[in-house]
């Protein structure tokens, strides 16, 4: 085996070893890229149903995509909408941290809002104005969870683009139970 | 040295105000002060009136404009009479024109410039600021305001409440306007929601103007030691500074920085470094974190730069941060594996400031 031979095969290996390097930097970078899929799921008041949100969970699952999760807050007409609302605020938290938890053991990414509104619609309209979904999947209150109500639901459904998922929930316990 | 200014602030018409004034006037008659009634505007009312025994009334002065005669506050008189105190009804009221000046409540400050002390009494609607929000709420938009630093510069403001249900007992008995006013009153602004709305609004004013002056008094103290010895360091209060990239995840160290913040009573920055342009997904991150800025009381400040210690140290130096906190640093690969850890860099980048670094307690053991 000459030199040059050596030379060749040297730069040969090289041009493995980068090429191999760069497949393995797409392979995360696309990895690590956030599904372009985006789902919402607006939730209010301090109790959070687990059918409805595992319905959605499972839905961005199988898609793909992340869970925007929205805290709808209904602000007095006394406080501007931009306005600080810390009372609020930790309570969306408190929800957010346990959706994440279960998201996270499902593998679905996170997105968390919170939305304020003049009423729970309103909220929604906005948080429907500034942002694109691709699905919005809902929980109907209950008798045990905090859910939108029926007239919220039926505007919903006649107003927001894409599809809509109502999940009624069964009698169960709720997820989280926030302050 | 000006005298000092104290303002009965009231939901609406007919709480109160002008009795208590009055009362609070008397009071300080019979501790021997010279106190005189600069002007009153009693509607009438009984109870009202009844306050006035006593107190020595300023005459008022009388105008004409365009053949209409008007009655207003004699401000000479009373900078000639120089009572120690002097009782002003209706802060917010303009003035016909020929007199001084076009508000009571810059005749006012003319009475305050000249050392007198002076009691007045306005309703929370009148404030300009609030003027907006109080058609929006009520319907009816005030014409006669006046600016919100009159308040604010207020020596004290008391605020006189009365539940919406006890004002509207008030106004049936005929204790706030004649008989022939009460249907229309109850019908237009003295509503039940107006009123709350008003009470909650006149509560708020009051509460901020409380702890604004509490804040103004706390940085009086702060300077006046500073001039007693200006080698003493200086008590600073915790202000926080989350640095955040435009990703969903940055938002576990916004919940985390602002609970902190919470703890501590202290008021919280969030910083996000650009290195380049930010794509489509993160200029909407962004945007969502100006909106949680706003909700969680936090300023949300985004800066150009590639040396990310470099600019949390000059933005830290402007915000007067004393403590930063900062996520999980991804794990460092290739050639980067050689360079100093971005921790080190900051610690060495902040001296003085508290460093924290956030962990995602999701992926405690055990959990």
């Amino acid at each position: 085996m000459t030199l040059s031979h050596v030379v060749v095969l040297v730069l040969g290996a090289l041009a493995g070893a980068g090429l191999a390097l760069l497949a393995v930097r797409r392979l995360r970078a696309a990895e690590e890229r956030p599904p372009e899929r985006r789902i919402l799921f607006p939730y209010v008041g301090t109790q959070l149903s687990i059918s409805a949100l595992d319905a959605a969970l499972r839905i961005a699952r199988i898609e793909r995509a992340t869970i925007v999760p929205a805290y709808l807050v209904p602000v007095p007409m006394t406080r501007s909408l931009d306005a600080p609302i810390p009372r609020d605020c930790g309570r969306a938290f408190e929800l957010q941290e346990a959706i994440e938890h279960r998201a996270a053991a499902a593998g679905v990414p996170v997105d968390g809002r919170i939305g304020p509104g003049r009423t729970v619609r309103h909220a929604l309209r906005e948080l429907l104005d500034a942002e694109r979904f691709d699905r919005i999947v809902v929980a109907a209150g209950t008798a045990h969870t905090d859910g939108l109500s029926a007239a919220d639901v039926a505007w919903l459904l006649e107003h927001a683009p894409g599809e809509v998922a109502v999940i009624r929930p069964a009698d169960e316990s709720a997820l989280a139970t926030a302050a | 040295m000006p005298g000092r200014h104290k303002v009965f602030l009231g939901m609406a018409a007919g709480v109160g105000k002008t009795y208590r004034m009055l009362q609070e006037g008397r009071a300080e008659l019979e501790t021997g002060r010279d106190v005189v009634i600069g002007y009153l505007e009693p509607h009438g009312r009984a109870e009202t009136e009844a306050q006035v025994d006593g107190l020595s009334t300023l005459a008022r002065r009388h105008l004409t404009y365009k053949d209409v005669p008007f009655e207003e506050m004699d401000l000479p008189a009373i900078l000639e009479r120089r009572p120690e105190l002097v009782l002003i009804d209706e802060l917010a009221h303009t003035n016909a024109p020929g007199v001084e000046h076009d508000k009571r409540y810059e005749d006012v400050a003319d009475v305050l410039d000249a050392g007198i002390d002076v009691f007045s009494t306005v309703n929370v609607q009148h404030l300009e600021s609030l003027n907006d929000q109080v058609a929006e709420l009520t319907g009816v938009r005030v014409r006669e305001t006046f600016p919100d630093s009159v308040l604010s510069n207020a020596d004290e403001v008391v605020l006189v409440d009365l539940t919406p249900t006890a004002l509207i007992e008030r106004l049936q008995a005929g204790k706030v306007y004649p008989a022939a006013r009460v249907p229309a009153a109850l019908n237009g602004f003295f509503r039940v929601e107006n009123l709350e709305a008003l009470r909650e609004v006149a509560l708020r004013q009051v509460a901020e103007d409380v702890e604004a002056k509490r804040l103004k008094g706390d940085t009086a103290i702060l300077r006046e030691d500073r001039l007693m010895d200006r080698a003493a360091p200086l008590a600073v209060a915790e202000r926080l500074l989350a640095l955040v990239t435009p990703q969903p995840s940055s938002q576990r160290i916004m919940r985390r920085a602002w609970r902190s913040a919470q703890r501590l009573g202290a008021d919280l920055d969030v910083l996000i470094v650009l290195p380049r342009e930010p794509s489509e997904a993160e200029r909407e991150q962004i945007e969502a974190f100006h909106r949680l800025g706003s909700l969680l009381g936090a300023e949300v400040i985004v800066e150009e730069g590639d040396d990310l210690p470099a600019v949390a140290a000059r933005v830290a130096a402007e915000r007067g941060t004393t403590y930063v906190l900062i996520g999980t640093p991804a794990p460092r690969r290739g050639l980067r594996r050689f360079a100093e850890p971005l921790t080190d860099r900051l610690v060495r980048a902040l001296p003085g400031i508290d460093v924290r670094i956030v962990a995602d307690r999701s992926k405690r053991r055990g959990q």
